[in-house]
């Protein structure tokens, strides 16, 4: 299953899910629900952190580790 | 008379909460404490009639109840315990409307722990120009509270604010029994039986965030651990699976008094100025560039721009001292007074223009939401070294001064890289420092010197000195990294806020702030520390310094006037508690190179290091003003000859070594002060002291014996 971090720059994603629980914590409350909609559209020098648009509404940047625990499915 | 009624300002970060609560109270700010925990806090009055005021606390920004960083507990400190001293009377959530869900899931959490509350929705512009309409009075209904239509940095819709906070003071309706997912009432009934009666969901949010509150004591906690197992009650999967379902009933809501244009039109989402200044702050070259260049202009400020009120401040503080010694008796009172007090607070006073001009530039950068992409771009860098991009502030601030640079740390969320960036920060060159390297480069690099033409030597050295100490703080960070074990994890989930242009008075109220602490937080103990010193060197043991007039007038009949009571004051010093323990620790600091005399002035600047060049000058007998005599004291030391070579003492080996000693060495005890405040515990700063003092003793020893 791919993974956030899979993603380049413009390419989209739904999330499915998450392999860490404390990390899906945080990003739940930032409104990464499963089935949301988000873009990758920044990637930081030497490709990490990356920053994501999530379900259209706002930018939010991680490092590349945990862009690796949201599951998504390409769309 | 009644009390004032309490109102928490509560919300997401960037979602206006601090402009509101400017426009809210203008000048009528104050910054204290919160009882129990150092972080500053920012309440203000806000008159809703005429004689009927009310109190607003701004509260740290936070995404929901449940904390991830020190700044962030406080939170639920004040909101989940209502003897709290600072518990609200009632709450106003600030929601940017552009991001309406994700707003609206802390304050459907606050609603829940029964706190009246009103919904101040924000940047509505924002959201109808990326098409969204927002039907503020359905919502209201939808909620079932007062909904208030703002625009917190124009300051507009403040009346209508106004009426929902009256109306929401005088219905208060009765506790929420609501909770986000069902949960078995037995539960809920073993919380209460011991902790009384309360709404269900705050009591099931002691039950998960116990750890974290200070309202209970060690025994409450192992009671709830236990009910927590007697229950199986998972804590976390229950965060979660509540995380979930508000979204849903948010959504739900949303869906109903949202209009979507753009779903409607099917329109292709409008490229933002976000978007575009993005493509330039976050470009791998440019991105880099740009933000060199802001701290090149950063640096001019603080190091060119704010000599000019520096010099005036000095200027005023020395001729104040002047005209109180000539008005007042010549006694050991005035000298405490005029040297030990007003020249202590004068010490204080120097650094504010700088201090000024880099929160003008970290606020403006905050502000304007380009810090955030610092932090996204140097995150991968700074990682490296067992830092975090959020580390990226405290450093930059740590150039003005440790203290605030070191409270700024808060906002890291892991322990061990908010740890590390503590400990490291002093070695961020400071503004104290500056005024020792001017004397000391001036002494051992030729000025004419220049590089292919183009700089300046003595600038050049300078500029290498910051950079060492930037350097030092890294590889010290990578050590610690190494040695210390995390707590927790670290984490960089973190919202890059839309470019917004940035409210000058914010910012100027921001500068006056963090002004007012550190001259009232750091310059009690500067204060308190000259005066020590003042006592140390007028004082000394047996009769030697009364004596020291005497016979200095013995020994040069000729000498008169300045000469003679410069002479005197250098005998005085050097027969005082200070002297002897210059003369104690030589010794120790032959091997750098240094005398009894800089041992003197070693001693005086461990508190605070902007001592130094005031005892070199004293020391070196000089008398008056140091910075408006700075070519004599140059001299002095110039003219001063090592005893054991014949050659000048000032040599390049001896002002290296000095400079390296300056550059890395522990001393300021206001920075070790605040370290303690943040760590809350000796260790830490015992460690930043020891290993500061340790490496500056060797780099300057290594450097001494090299050169010499």
């Amino acid at each position: 299953m791919a993974n956030l971090a899979d993603l380049k720059i413009g390419e989209k994603g739904e999330i499915v899910g998450f392999t860490d629980e404390l990390l899906s914590l945080k990003l739940l409350e930032m409104g990464c629900l499963p089935g949301t909609e988000v873009v990758l559209t920044h990637l930081a020098p030497f490709g990490d952190p990356i920053a994501i648009r999530v379900s259209g509404s706002y930018t939010l940047s991680m490092r590349r580790e945990e862009a690796e625990t949201m599951l998504i499915k390409r769309t | 008379m009644a009390k004032t009624p309490k109102i928490a300002l509560i919300g997401n970060p960037n979602a206006g909460k601090s402009s509101l609560f400017n426009s809210l109270t203008g000048l009528n700010q104050k910054t204290g404490n919160f009882p129990g925990v150092t972080m500053e806090k920012l309440t203000g009055v806000w008159e809703l009639e005429p004689k009927r005021s009310v109190e607003i606390l701004d509260l740290p920004g936070i995404y929901s109840i449940y904390p991830k960083s020190i700044d962030e507990e406080l939170v639920i400190n004040i909101l989940g315990d209502p003897k709290h001293p600072d518990f609200p009377d009632m709450a106003i959530v600030v929601a940017d409307a552009s991001n309406l869900k994700r707003n609206l899931l802390l304050f459907s959490q606050v609603r829940d722990l029964g706190i009246p509350t009103v919904l101040a929705l924000n940047m509505i512009d924002v959201a109808e120009n990326e098409g969204y309409v927002i039907n503020s009075i359905k919502l209201a209904r939808e909620l079932s509270v007062e909904v208030a239509e703002v625009n917190a940095k124009k300051g507009i819709g403040l009346n209508g604010l106004k009426l929902a906070v009256i109306k929401t003071l005088t219905n208060r309706f009765a506790s929420n029994d609501a909770l986000p997912l069902p949960i078995s009432e037995e539960l809920i009934q073993d919380i209460q039986a011991e902790f009384g009666e309360a709404e269900p969901y705050r009591s099931l949010l002691w039950l998960m965030e116990h750890d974290r509150m200070k309202m209970f004591s060690q025994q409450q906690r192992e009671l709830l651990d236990s009910i927590q197992a007697k229950h199986q009650f998972s804590g976390k999967k229950y965060q979660s699976e509540e995380t979930v379902k508000r979204y849903e009933q948010i959504t739900e809501v949303v869906d109903r008094c949202v209009i979507n244009l753009n779903r409607q039109w099917d329109a292709v989402p409008v490229k933002t100025w976000t978007d575009r200044l993005d493509k330039f702050f976050l470009h791998p070259v440019g991105g880099y560039l740009f933000f060199l260049a802001i701290l090149f202009v950063m640096f001019q400020a603080v190091f060119t721009w704010a000599t000019y009120p520096m010099d005036a401040i000095d200027g005023a503080v020395a001729s104040l001292n002047d005209w109180l010694k000539g008005v007042l008796p010549d006694s050991a009172l005035t000298g405490l007074l005029t040297d030990g007090l007003i020249a202590g607070i004068g010490g204080v006073l120097i650094f504010i223009p700088q201090i000024a001009f880099l929160f003008l530039f970290i606020s403006m950068l905050e502000e304007t939401g380009y810090m955030s992409r610092v932090m996204f771009i140097m995150d991968k860098l700074m990682r490296r070294f067992g830092l975090n991009g959020k580390s990226v502030v405290p450093l930059i601030s740590g150039v003005a001064c440790a203290v605030p640079a070191i409270m700024s740390t808060r906002s890291i969320g892991s322990w061990k890289d908010r740890l590390i960036t503590i400990l490291v920060t002093p070695l961020m060159s400071c503004s104290a420092r500056l005024p020792i390297y001017t004397v000391l480069i001036a002494l051992v690099v030729p000025e004419k010197n220049t590089l292919f033409g183009l700089f300046n030597l003595q600038g050049v050295a300078l500029f290498g000195l910051y950079l060492l100490g930037f350097f030092m703080a890294l590889v010290s960070a990578w050590v610690m990294k190494v040695i210390l074990k995390a707590k927790e994890r670290s984490y960089f989930i973190m919202e890059l806020p839309t470019y917004k242009s940035p409210r000058f008075k914010h910012v100027a109220l921001t500068i006056w702030n963090s002004v007012n602490a550190f001259v009232f937080e750091a310059g009690k103990i500067i204060v308190a520390i000259s005066i020590v010193l003042w006592v140390l060197a007028s004082y000394g043991p047996g009769e030697e310094i009364a004596k020291a007039e005497t016979r200095i007038r013995q020994e040069n009949p000729t000498l008169t006037g300045l000469g003679l009571e410069n002479k005197i004051s250098a005998e005085k010093l050097e027969n005082s508690y200070a002297g002897h323990f210059g003369k104690f620790i030589e010794p120790a600091i032959r091997p750098l190179g240094y005398d009894w005399k800089i041992g003197i002035a070693l001693i005086t600047s461990f508190a605070a290091r902007e001592v130094f060049v005031g005892t070199m000058s004293t020391i070196y007998s000089m008398g008056g003003e140091v910075d408006n005599e700075n070519a004599t004291i140059k001299n002095r030391m110039r003219a001063e000859i090592n005893p054991a070579t014949g050659k000048p003492m000032y040599d390049a080996a001896l002002g290296f070594s000095l400079l390296i000693f300056y550059a890395f060495a522990m001393q300021c005890m206001s920075t070790l002060a605040t370290t303690y405040r943040e760590t809350k515990s000796w260790k830490y700063p015992l460690i930043q002291f020891s290993y500061m003092t340790a490496l500056a003793y060797l780099c300057a020893f290594a450097v001494y014996q090299l050169l010499s």
